[in-house]
C-alpha cells in the first residue's frame, strides 16, 4: 500500500517553494511594466493605463542615441568575439593535446575569473591614458574590451559542440579527395552553425547587459542603454525609465523565445 | 626518418592550432590580462597628488587595505571602514548565497521532476529574468520595497504599519536585490544536475526499506552535489564583486567591496589602495574557484 504512493519525486514543500520562486521572480517584473503603463505624471499616482510613457522615450534623442551605440557596440563586439572563439575552438578541440593548450584554454577563461569591477578599473588605467595621448575618443575602446569578456561565452558552446561531434564525416570528405577548407566550408561549419548561432547570440546579450564596464570606460556623452539608465536613476525616478527598462525586458524575452522556438525545431 | 616527419608534422599541426587561437589570445591578452598586470604595478606605487601614481614603489597601497595610520602619532591600527566593508561583503554574499540555495534547489527539483513536455516551459520562465539586464532586474526590486512602493502601500492598507518602512539603502536592501537578481544562477546548473539523475536508483533505493530521507541523503545528494556546487560558486563569485546592485539598492551609504574600490579611483584619490584593494577581491573570488575545482575533481576521482 504504502509502496504504491511512495515517489521520491514528490517532495513535500518542493512545489510550494517552486511556486513561491516563481512569483517572486514575476511580480517585480509584472509590476514594473505596470508602472511603465502608467498615463499619470508622477509614479506614485495611477491616472489610468496608456502609452504616452513610452512615446516619450521613443522621442527622447538620449535614450535613441544610446539605444544606437548599444546595438553597434553589441553587435561588433559580438562578431569579433563569435569569429575569433570558433577559430580558437578549432584550434584547441579535437587533438591529441599539443603544446600549450592547457595555456591557451586558461587565457581563454580569463575574464571569467576575474570580478567585472576589476577588470573595469583596470581597463580604465590604461584606456584613459591612451585616451589622452591619442585624443581618440571613439566607440573604439568599448567596442575591443566587449570582445574581450564575451569571448569566453562564445567560445563555450561553440567548443562543447566541436567536442561532441563526429569525425566520421569529415574523414568521408577527406577520403573523397575534398581540400581541408572545402570539408571545414562545406562539412564542419554546417554542422557547427547553431553552435555558432548560440555563441553570437550568447556575447550579443552579454555586452548588451553590461554595465560597470561601459560605466567606467564610456567617453563623455557616450551612453549605452544600461549606463544611460543608471545615469537616469541617478535623478528621479520616472515612469519613462519604466517605460525603458519595460522595452529592455521586452527584448530579453524576444530573444529567449526566438532561441527557443529555433532549439525546439531542431529537436 | 619516420620519427623525424612525425615530430616535424606535430610541429606544424601545433604551428597551425597556436596561430588559429592567435586572434582571441591577442584580445584577452591585451584588454583583460596585461591591464590587471598593470594593476598589480599600481598597487605598489605612491599616490600621485591629482589622482593616478607616482612612480616610487610603495608598500602602502597593502597596508591601507588592512590598517591605518592615525595622522597626528602614527600609530598603527585595524582600519575599521575596511574591514566592516570586506566583512559586509562576505556575509552579504554568503547570505545571498544560502537565499538562492533555499528557493533555487526546490525550484530546479520542481522543473526537473515534471513530465518531459512541461519542462520546457518552465526552464523558459526561469531563463526570461536570466537574461534580463541586470539593471532593470534591480530597478524591479528597488520599485517594489521604496518608500511609496508596492510592498509599503499594502502593509499601510493592510493597516500592519503607520508609516512607511525605509527598507532602501539598507543593508537588507542589498542582500534582497542581490538574491533576486542571482536566484536563475542557482537554479539552471541545479536543474542539469537532477534533470541527469536517474530516479530508478531512488526506488531501487527504497525497495531496499531506505527512508525517504536517507534515500535523499545517501542516493539523490551525492548525484546532484556538484550541481549544487556549481550554483553557489555561480552566485558568490558575482555577489562578492557586484557593483551594480549594491550601488542602487545600498545607496551612497551602504556599500560593498565593488563600490569601495570604485571610490578610490575618484579625482585625488589613492589609485594604489584601490589596486590593493582590487586584487583583494580578485584573490578571495579565485579562493572560491579554486576551492571549487578541487571539490570538483576529488569527486570525480571518487566516483
Amino acid at each position: 500500500m504504502v509502496e504504491r504512493g511512495f515517489d521520491i519525486r514528490r517532495l513535500p514543500g518542493a512545489a510550494t517553494l517552486a511556486i513561491a520562486c516563481f512569483v517572486i521572480l514575476y511580480i517585480p517584473m509584472v509590476i514594473l511594466v505596470v508602472n511603465s503603463l502608467n498615463g499619470g505624471q508622477s509614479i506614485s499616482l495611477w491616472e489610468g493605463v496608456s502609452l504616452r510613457w513610452y512615446a516619450v522615450a521613443l522621442q527622447n534623442e538620449g535614450f535613441l542615441n544610446a539605444a544606437k551605440t548599444s546595438l553597434i557596440l553589441a553587435t561588433t563586439a559580438a562578431l569579433v568575439a563569435t569569429v575569433t572563439a570558433t577559430m580558437a575552438a578549432l584550434a584547441t578541440t579535437r587533438s591529441r593535446g599539443f603544446r600549450g593548450e592547457g595555456a591557451i584554454n586558461l587565457i581563454l577563461n580569463q575574464p571569467l575569473m576575474v570580478p567585472e569591477i576589476v577588470l573595469a578599473i583596470a581597463l580604465l588605467i590604461i584606456l584613459a591614458q591612451i585616451k589622452q595621448a591619442t585624443g581618440y575618443m571613439g566607440l573604439g575602446y568599448l567596442v575591443v574590451a566587449h570582445s574581450a569578456f564575451c569571448i569566453p561565452f562564445a567560445y563555450m558552446p561553440i567548443r562543447a559542440r566541436l567536442q561532441g561531434m563526429d569525425l566520421t564525416l569529415e574523414t568521408a570528405a577527406a577520403d573523397l579527395y575534398a581540400s581541408r577548407f572545402y570539408t571545414f566550408r562545406k562539412v564542419t561549419l554546417p554542422l557547427l552553425a547553431p553552435a555558432i548561432l548560440a555563441g553570437f547570440m550568447l556575447a550579443f546579450v552579454v555586452s548588451l547587459d553590461d554595465v560597470v564596464i561601459s560605466e567606467f570606460l564610456k567617453s563623455p556623452g557616450q551612453d549605452t542603454l544600461p549606463t544611460y539608465l543608471l545615469g537616469q536613476l541617478k535623478r528621479n525616478l520616472t515612469s519613462e525609465i519604466y517605460a525603458i527598462s519595460s522595452l529592455l525586458l521586452l527584448i530579453s524575452v524576444l530573444i529567449v523565445a526566438g532561441s527557443w522556438l529555433l532549439t525546439r525545431k531542431k529537436t | 626518418m619516420a620519427t623525424d616527419a612525425e615530430t616535424l608534422s606535430i610541429r606544424a599541426d601545433t604551428r597551425r592550432r597556436w596561430v588559429l587561437a592567435l586572434p582571441a589570445v591577442t584580445i584577452i591578452t591585451l584588454f583583460s590580462i596585461l591591464p590587471l598586470g598593470v594593476v598589480v604595478a599600481y598597487s605598489f606605487l605612491t599616490p600621485g597628488d591629482y589622482g593616478n601614481v607616482k612612480w616610487i614603489i610603495s608598500f602602502e597601497g597593502w597596508f591601507h587595505v588592512l590598517f591605518e595610520r592615525d595622522i597626528f602619532d602614527d600609530t598603527v591600527s585595524l582600519s575599521d571602514a575596511h574591514l566592516t566593508i570586506v566583512v559586509r561583503s562576505v556575509l552579504l554574499s554568503l547570505a545571498t548565497t544560502g537565499i538562492t540555495l533555499v528557493l533555487g534547489v526546490p525550484t530546479a527539483w520542481f522543473i526537473a521532476t515534471r513530465p518531459q513536455r512541461q519542462r520546457a516551459f518552465w526552464l523558459f520562465l526561469i531563463t526570461i529574468p536570466f537574461w534580463t539586464n541586470l539593471l532593470v532586474r534591480t530597478i524591479a526590486v528597488q520599485e517594489m520595497i521604496r518608500s511609496d512602493g508596492i510592498v509599503n502601500r499594502l502593509l499601510l492598507w493592510l493597516g500592519l504599519i503607520d508609516a512607511p518602512i525605509q527598507m532602501m539603502f539598507t543593508n537588507f536592501a542589498i542582500l534582497l536585490g542581490m538574491a533576486y537578481v542571482f536566484l536563475p544562477l542557482m537554479v539552471l546548473p541545479v536543474y542539469a544536475a537532477i534533470e541527469r539523475f536517474d530516479f530508478r536508483l531512488a526506488e531501487a533505493g527504497y525497495d531496499l526499506y531506505a527512508s525517504r530521507l536517507y534515500c535523499l541523503r545517501k542516493v539523490v545528494l551525492p548525484q546532484v552535489k556538484a550541481g549544487i556546487i556549481a550554483g553557489s560558486i555561480l552566485v558568490f563569485v558575482p555577489s562578492l564583486g557586484a557593483y551594480v546592485t549594491p550601488r542602487i539598492m545600498g545607496g551612497g551609504t551602504t556599500l560593498m567591496l565593488g563600490n569601495l574600490i570604485e571610490t578610490q579611483f575618484g579625482q585625488g584619490r589613492d589609485w594604489p589602495l584601490g589596486a590593493a584593494l582590487s586584487l583583494t577581491l580578485t584573490a578571495l573570488v579565485l579562493v572560491a574557484l579554486v576551492w571549487y575545482t578541487r571539490l570538483t575533481t576529488r569527486e570525480r576521482r571518487d566516483g
